[in-house]
């Protein structure tokens, strides 16, 4: 759900790149947050919460309210409505608070 | 460890303000900013600025951003630090700053905070449900990004920012269902009430949200009607259809720094919330201490910007820098007094009044 | 100006976004005003700081704003001739021209439009109320287009005369942008 035509904006996009979404390949285009690849592929859940594995998603757009921490290239707690994306990373839903290996 | 005259905390509409005021006179300014471009929030305003021309007006927000960022970019007297966070503010006038590669310090003379505000959540059944979005991230998604947040939008909060947002999804392609607003009145400029309703778009005063409907993430909303006492009425529930539910019900302004730097704090709702009390100059308590724009006290980009003109004049001048500052400082102050004098500017007049009493508690 | 300043949007409009008779009937220019051609309706009810309406004006029509926070008013409505600089210049997009004279039918009418697609010159889209809802079919006349897509088109349409005072907006076929 891309807007490709827009009355008052035009979008300037970095380059069209691969990463992965639990496994399965996405496209996104490359300094934009993963957040905002995952939306426009169409993917809402990013991680469940701790206690009772409630769904939760997007919800600040400014790093501020940890709604939309997942798991980058294994790293938890990542902020993906800041964290811009890069070719090849590896995307999970995280689960609970997350672990440091 | 570096140090600056006068540091700028935040990039938006009041630090950006601050820094070229500051500059202006003469000093040496570093602006710090966590996010990794200048502008703040107003690059994604889409819509055209109130005010008068001495404010932009009939500018788009956006525009006024990149006039404001190439300013500061131009200006040799400006240190630009993008991507860092301040994590503390100690009493040697100390910075620490969290940077891209490393962590760091920067002593200033005098800083300005100019942090901005927080969007504020709404309690209702499943409000933690994905597609339960903030009206300024969805404003980030769409505008900045290029991404529709979702196929049909249910929006709560009829204040300016739900009746602009509401119009920038229309143009985004988006459906908007509905703008619910639990007050029995419009709070936002009528003439953004009337782009919206001249579209289709229904506004139901007396409304809020109920739940979100939707196991894994939003299918639609339950609202209902609130009586005269704000208090629902079983009875009067209806069902919405959208994926998204987009939560414009206020915000609140961020203060963690000028808490941490010990800046005494005054609860005014009328503002926002908690803000550091200050004086004409937007000085806090800590004398080296000032702020501007929503930290301040929530209010339009037009007034953060004056605010944000004054903090900057105003420490520029404690530090020997006042040159023409007197006259510069009238005008500003003359400007915002201007911006505030109406009816719409009634409540920030009896915040900033109640502010000075020092606010409710502590 | 006392009597502007006393001047409130209606109950009804505060409620619910929609002008009332009343809120309306301060802003209509006289009958014979409007027989006499084109000019600017400034639907604007509440006091609010912005000014770039009348600092928009070259002729002078619309009145130099004492306090930012004044209502918009035509003190000089002969000197506006309907040049629709300040539709396109108003930030709350509340400015119509209305041209009673365009043909013995038609009513023209000059409206803001800033969604896509923009309509083509001559042809018919739905024709909507302040309400939105299509209250008849309007043939679109020119489509100003601004070289910076910063700024606001303009799209002249003719509607029956008896709707020049009801119409506020239209419906392109394949719009994303009105419901």
């Amino acid at each position: 759900m891309r807007i490709v035509e827009h009355p008052i904006l035009d979008f300037k996009r970095g380059r069209l790149v691969r990463f992965t979404f639990e496994g399965r390949e996405l496209e996104g285009f490359e300094g934009e947050p993963i957040a905002a690849a995952l939306h426009a592929a169409g993917v809402r859940v990013l991680r469940r919460s701790a206690k009772l594995h409630r769904p939760r998603g997007f919800f600040c757009a400014i790093g501020n309210c940890s709604s939309c921490l997942m798991v980058v290239d294994g790293v938890p707690n990542v902020r993906v409505c800041v964290e811009k994306l890069r070719p090849g990373i590896r995307v999970e839903r995280q689960e609970g608070h997350g672990e440091l290996k | 460890m570096r140090s600056v005259e006068i540091a700028v905390v935040g990039a938006g509409p009041a630090g950006l303000s601050a820094a070229l005021s500051a500059a202006g006179q003469g000093a040496s300014v570093a602006i710090v900013e966590r996010d990794e471009h200048l502008g703040g929030q107003l690059i994604k305003q889409t819509h055209k600025f109130f005010g008068s021309s001495r404010q932009e007006a009939g500018t788009r927000g956006m525009v006024i951003a990149g006039r404001l960022s190439e300013a500061v970019r131009g200006n040799a007297g400006i240190d630009v630090r993008l991507g860092s966070t301040v994590l503390g503010y100690y009493s040697d006038r100390v910075l620490y700053l969290e940077e891209p590669d490393r962590l760091s310090k920067l002593k200033a003379e005098r800083t300005i905070f100019a942090t901005g505000a927080a969007e504020r959540m709404l309690t209702f059944g499943n409000n933690d449900r994905p597609g339960v979005y903030g009206a300024g991230a969805v404003q980030t998604l769409m505008n900045v990004h290029g991404v529709r947040p979702g196929r049909r939008v249910l929006m709560v909060g009829a204040g300016n920012i739900g009746l602009i947002v509401s119009y920038q999804l229309m143009q985004a392609g988006e459906e908007v269902a509905a703008i619910v607003e639990a007050a029995p009145r419009i709070g936002g400029y009528l003439v953004h009430a009337a782009k919206v309703r001249r579209a289709g778009v229904p506004i139901r005063t007396g409304y809020t949200v109920k739940e979100a409907v939707g196991e894994e993430s939003v299918e639609g909303a339950v609202i209902w009607r609130l009586d005269e006492k704000w208090r629902p009425v079983p009875g009067t529930e209806e069902r919405i259809d959208c994926d998204v539910i987009c939560l414009a019900t206020g915000l609140s302004p961020l203060t963690e720094l000028m808490w941490q730097a010990g800046c005494r704090m005054a609860f005014v709702p009328e503002l926002g919330g908690h803000v550091p009390w200050h004086d004409d100059d937007l000085r806090t308590s800590v004398e080296d201490i000032y702020v501007a724009g929503d930290a301040s006290g929530v209010e339009e980009a037009s007034a953060a910007m004056v605010g944000g003109r004054i903090a900057g004049l105003a420490a520029a001048r404690s530090l020997g820098h006042s040159e023409g500052v007197e006259e510069r400082l009238a005008e500003a102050r003359r400007e915002l007094a201007a911006l505030r004098a109406g009816p719409t500017g009634e409540k920030i007049r009896r915040g900033l009044e109640r502010l000075q009493q020092g606010g409710e508690g502590r | 100006m006392s009597a502007e300043k006393e001047r409130r949007p209606s109950d009804s409009l505060l409620r619910t976004g929609l002008p009332a008779a009343e809120d309306l009937a301060v802003v209509r220019p006289s009958d014979e005003r409007l027989a006499r051609g084109a000019l600017a309706v400034l639907e604007c009810f509440q006091r609010i700081p912005c000014d770039p309406c009348a600092s928009s004006c070259r002729r002078g029509a619309i009145a130099p704003f004492a306090d930012i926070n004044d209502l918009p008013s035509m003190l000089e409505a002969d000197k506006c001739n309907g040049c629709a600089l300040c539709v396109a210049r108003c930030p709350g997009l509340a400015i119509f021209v209305i041209d009673l004279n365009h043909s013995p039918e038609e009513a023209l009418i000059k409206l803001a439009y800033e969604f896509l697609p923009l309509p083509e010159k001559d042809q018919v889209v739905a024709a909507l109320d302040r309400e939105g809802r299509e209250v008849g079919r309007a043939r679109v006349i020119r489509v100003q287009r601004p070289r910076d897509k910063a700024e606001t088109p303009v799209v002249w349409i003719s509607v029956p005369k008896d709707l020049a005072w009801t119409v506020r907006n239209i419906r392109v076929e394949g719009n994303h942008g009105a419901q």
